[in-house]
């Protein structure tokens, strides 16, 4: 049975003129246990949308989305929160690190809203990202690779099942680039965690098996409609 | 624990907006306590301070006048009363004890009161309690031009043992109105925590016969303070003076005469519940405004939270739980400014009436008023904390800056 199983998942946007504008029509969808995919497709197709949905960030008009064995989309709120505390990692493309809280509270941070603070672990997670000497510090006190790691850290910190990155290099130079699609892989692959990432970039999408092009599983990918 | 170490962080990093609400609520509180505190205090002192005696004798006047001069030695006396009326409530047999004073004079705006040695050695200004004269002081001799000073009076004048001055007339300072009589300082009274710390007393002839004092006047004294064997000798005195007679009054019971005063006041009372209101809401408003004006930078802070896992719920009790933190330094805060405010009234208080308050002296509203303020300021908070419950967070996980 597969990890990430969508069905007939439809969201609408309404524009400020009123219009009703479609940004996914996906009927199927599906990611294997421990899987690692990319999902492919430039600015304005409703990448983040899609990781959005599976997230429960944001609920379908109409569909399916079955998660770990639970329907995402029929969970009420709290439900869907607890989902992205325990099962899910988000890794953004402008990283999201909260600026107030040191390497290591951000971690932790993941961490308590699900199984509750495991600083060990989190400290692990750190070393593991090369940061085990940058514990205290502050994002600001970090270059942008380094923040990249932190979160990478943090989506890892409470055992997902999935990990869903959008853009995560986006933000990054080539060597920094490469180097973090590794360690966001290696990273996954040691927590056995799947991956879905989302990227428009021909390098990063090159490191990847598996590249499944969001033109092609979304049937509303007009880029002149998905703005949002 | 990880709701009170976002909060916390939250605090620190707004901690300008962080102080500056802090110091609202602590202004809000401190003035709160200590205005309620002082209002209390000082009617609860002013209703038992009786210097020991039940009632005052003094020409006919309000009751209430005789007993501000007599006992409290604020007010002016109405007149004097003949020696005879002395000799006679002395003898009254349901009086033990009447002490004439005598008022009329200063030094340096401080009163002298003239009386005999019974205020010294019959009467006592709280059960058990008499007045002391400090080593190596004596009563005053009452045929010699000798004072003892309350111990206030004492340190404000910079009198001590053996200092002489001469006293001015009136009860008011006029340095064109010094007495020819020099007076030797023969003691310095213990501190009472009375109107008396602020008197200077001589000898009742001393008063009488001061130079440039009428002679013709020179028996009558402005007012008795009288002791009485039973309560019950009470009504026969006040039927006897206030009702039969119309020359004098008969200020009975004093504690009463001094509650007439509070209560035509009372209205003070309501003012000032309605300003001690207001000043909470608009401390409460000012927690408001200050975490309600950081709600935008705060969204996408709270997107991530979000979605990091966080319920609504709690984010929306992190804004809650900032707004009774920042009342809650604010009201510890409050208990400095309190104890400031108090003790600068109280100096105030004391210097004018010789009534003393107490900064430590419990009173409900030392926990109701801080308590009330962290109250409304956690209702404040409601009004951020629904519009951080409300936050979009996809649309705020974007930067926007």
């Amino acid at each position: 049975m597969p990890l990430l199983e969508i069905s007939g998942l439809r969201k609408s946007f309404v524009s400020p003129d009123g219009a009703k504008h479609t940004v996914i029509d996906v009927p199927e969808f599906s990611l294997a246990d421990k899987a690692q995919v990319a999902l492919s497709g430039e600015s304005g197709l409703g990448k983040t949308t899609f990781l959005n949905l599976i997230a429960g960030i944001l609920k379908p008009d109409t569909g399916t989305i079955r998660l770990a064995g639970q329907e995402v989309s029929s969970l009420g709120e709290s439900a869907r929160d607890r989902l992205r505390a325990t099962t899910l990692g988000y890794i953004f493309q402008t990283f999201n690190l909260l600026p107030a809280f040191t390497c290591l509270e951000n971690v932790l941070l993941g961490m308590s809203f699900g199984p509750g603070a495991d600083h060990a672990h989190a400290e692990a997670l750190l070393k593991r990202v090369g940061l085990g000497d940058r514990l205290r510090h502050y994002p600001r006190q970090l270059s942008t690779g380094q923040q990249q790691r932190v979160a990478v850290a943090r989506a890892l910190a409470n055992r997902p099942k999935l990990v869903l990155a959008d853009e995560p290099t986006g933000n990054l130079d080539h060597a920094n680039s490469r180097a973090a699609l590794k360690l966001i892989r290696d990273a996954c692959a040691e927590n056995g965690a799947a991956l879905l990432l989302v990227s428009h970039d021909r390098e990063v999408l090159g490191q990847f098996e598996t590249v499944l092009d969001l033109a092609t599983i979304n049937r509303a990918t007009k880029p002149a409609e998905a703005t949002v | 624990m990880t709701i009170w170490r976002i909060v916390l962080k939250s605090l620190r990093q707004h901690a300008l907006s962080t102080a500056v609400t802090s110091i609202s609520i602590a202004l809000a509180g401190g003035l709160l306590m200590a205005v309620w505190s002082v209002k209390e205090q000082a009617q609860a002192t002013f209703t038992q301070v009786d210097a020991g005696f039940d009632a005052v004798l003094g020409a006919r006047s309000s009751k209430l006048q005789l007993v501000l001069n007599a006992v409290f030695h604020l007010e002016a006396s109405p007149a004097n009363i003949a020696w005879a009326d002395v000799l006679d409530i002395q003898k009254h047999p349901g009086v033990e004890l009447a002490v004439p004073i005598a008022m009329g004079d200063n030094y340096r705006g401080y009163r002298i009161v003239g009386t005999t040695m019974e205020m010294f050695t019959k009467s006592e200004y709280a059960p058990g309690k008499r007045f002391v004269v400090e080593p190596p002081g004596r009563m005053f001799d009452p045929n010699l031009r000798e004072a003892i000073v309350g111990s206030f009076a004492a340190r404000k004048l910079g009198l001590t043992y053996g200092s002489k001055f001469r006293p001015y007339h009136g009860l008011n300072f006029n340095e064109d109105e010094q007495h020819e009589d020099e007076y030797v300082v023969v003691g310095v009274l213990e501190p009472s925590n009375t109107p008396a710390d602020k008197v200077i007393w001589i000898p009742l002839a001393g008063v009488q016969n001061m130079s440039g004092h009428s002679a013709e006047t020179a028996t009558d004294v402005s007012a008795v303070l009288v002791k009485l064997r039973s309560v019950m000798a009470g009504p026969s005195l006040e039927q006897l003076y206030n009702k039969r007679g119309n020359r004098l009054t008969f200020a009975w019971p004093m504690g009463a005469t001094m509650a007439e005063l509070f209560n035509k006041i009372s209205w003070f009372d309501r003012v000032l519940a309605l300003v001690a209101v207001l000043v909470a809401v608009v401390a409460a408003g000012s927690v408001l405004a200050s975490i309600y004006n950081s709600m935008n930078e705060r969204r996408r802070q709270i997107a991530i939270l979000r979605a990091l896992g966080a319920r609504r719920s709690t984010i929306a009790w992190t804004v809650v739980l900032e707004a009774i933190a920042i009342a809650t330094i604010g009201s510890l805060i409050s208990y400095v400014l309190y104890g400031v405010i108090l003790t600068s009234a109280g100096a105030v208080i004391r210097a004018q009436t010789g009534v003393v308050l107490d900064p430590l002296a419990w009173h409900p509203v030392l926990v109701c008023a801080p308590l009330g303020l962290i109250g409304l300021s956690a209702v404040a908070g409601l009004v951020p904390a629904w519009k951080a419950y409300q936050t979009d967070v996809a649309a705020n996980l974007v930067p926007t800056d």
